[in-house]
């Protein structure tokens, strides 16, 4: 039995995981990635310390600090669900493989919200696309659609302007990007931004031929013939495996306090799973270390 | 036997550096392409493997799309 698991290695789980270490919690850190969201980050400019530093070379510098420490570690498995189990806990993995510990601290993080429509899932690596910086390249001379209208559906457009034939953006809403973004966009002279529109249906037989979309107010519907949708409409946290366990709130956010506990005793969450308020790096990295001290707190008491 | 192995990538993709990494540290020879610049690994990929994601790996007799930690396993007897 551990004393703490950590589920999940982006910023908040590898802080916490160096702040266990350093309290010589005897701890196991699961995660299926090393590196999180930030891993999809190209440049990161507002983690301290650096003035601009690749997102996976970011973590790679958290990973090796973790790795100055004798931590257990289990990667490439996800937490399928966590029990409780007389006061202690009981992790299981997608590998079917079982952990117990005294306290859990829960740092998923989240992923990419899907549009739920038809096509989406049968064309999946075959146009349809959540990683607009892994497969943009594929789509260059081409016509594409980015869907949303937030920064990273901005960022998208900004890279696919600039390789792609022509760019289709539609948002459900007004741009809700930040200015200096939508100022570099929305002059290209190839982009065309279709607002107040929701995507009905991706088609295609063996990869993405068009969408079809309808105005939310006139209701009138259009077809755009395109060979790739770039899926960025938000985030979703990763809570599924705990939604038995403890409170989430209507985003299914885990609630924490400003302690980073939430209502079941030794059971700690931090990052952007967490209903905490602003999710960046720096925020996530902080909250990962508030909870392996509160984590140790409570590991002291129960002794 | 050693099997030929293949993998398409670009170079912002941490899936496709997952999968290198995995195929690093089994000792698996392959060899990269990457499609962001090379043309013609391109075509290749999206037109004879008929993939549109990357890391596309590609095997003797099949192709995987994505990083799948057991499926590679599997596919390389590992």
């Amino acid at each position: 039995m551990y004393e703490l698991i950590i589920i999940g290695a982006g910023p908040a789980g590898m802080t916490a995981a160096v702040y266990a270490a350093r309290k010589k919690l005897n701890t196991l850190l699961i995660s299926y990635d090393v590196g999180g969201q930030v891993l999809w980050t190209a440049g990161v400019e507002n983690y301290m310390g650096y003035q601009f530093i690749e997102g996976p070379e970011l973590m790679q510098k958290f990973e090796e600090q973790v790795k100055q420490f004798p931590l257990d570690m289990k990667v490439g498995q996800r937490a399928e669900s966590v029990s409780r189990i007389n006061g202690d806990f009981e992790v299981r993995t997608d590998k079917l493989e079982t952990y117990q510990a005294k306290a859990i601290i829960f740092a998923t993080g989240k992923r990419p919200r899907q549009l739920n429509v038809p096509g989406e899932k049968e064309l999946l690596g075959r146009g349809v696309t959540y990683c607009a910086i892994c497969d943009g390249p594929l789509f260059a001379d081409e016509k594409v659609a980015v869907i949303g209208g937030g920064n990273s559906a901005l960022e998208a457009a900004e890279s696919m302007i600039k390789i792609a034939q022509q760019v289709y953006l539609v948002s459900l809403t007004p741009l809700t990007g930040d200015q200096i973004l939508i100022d570099k966009v929305t002059n290209a002279s190839n982009l065309t931004i279709f607002l107040e529109h929701e995507v009905l249906e991706i088609k295609g037989d063996s990869r993405v031929e068009g969408i079809r979309i309808r105005a939310l107010k006139s209701k009138q519907e259009m077809e755009l013939d395109t060979g790739g949708v770039f899926v960025e409409i938000g985030l979703i946290p990763n809570s599924e495996a705990i939604k038995e366990v403890v409170t989430l709130n209507r985003l299914g956010e885990v609630e924490v306090n400003c302690a980073n506990e939430t209502d079941v005793p030794g059971f700690f969450a931090a990052g952007d799973v967490t209903n905490v308020p602003e999710k960046q790096i720096v925020v996530a990295a902080g909250e990962g270390a508030k909870a392996a001290l509160q984590a140790h707190r409570y590991l002291q008491r129960l002794k | 036997m050693a099997q030929k192995v293949k993998i398409y990538t670009t170079p912002g993709c941490p899936y496709c550096r997952m999968a290198k990494k995995f195929l690093n540290d089994n000792g698996v020879e392959y060899q990269e392409f990457n499609v962001a610049e090379d043309k013609a690994a391109r075509e290749e990929m999206t037109k004879k493997c008929r993939s549109l994601g990357v890391p596309t790996i590609c095997f003797d007799n099949e192709i995987l799309v994505g990083f799948n930690e057991a499926k590679l396993r599997q596919k390389l007897g590992l």
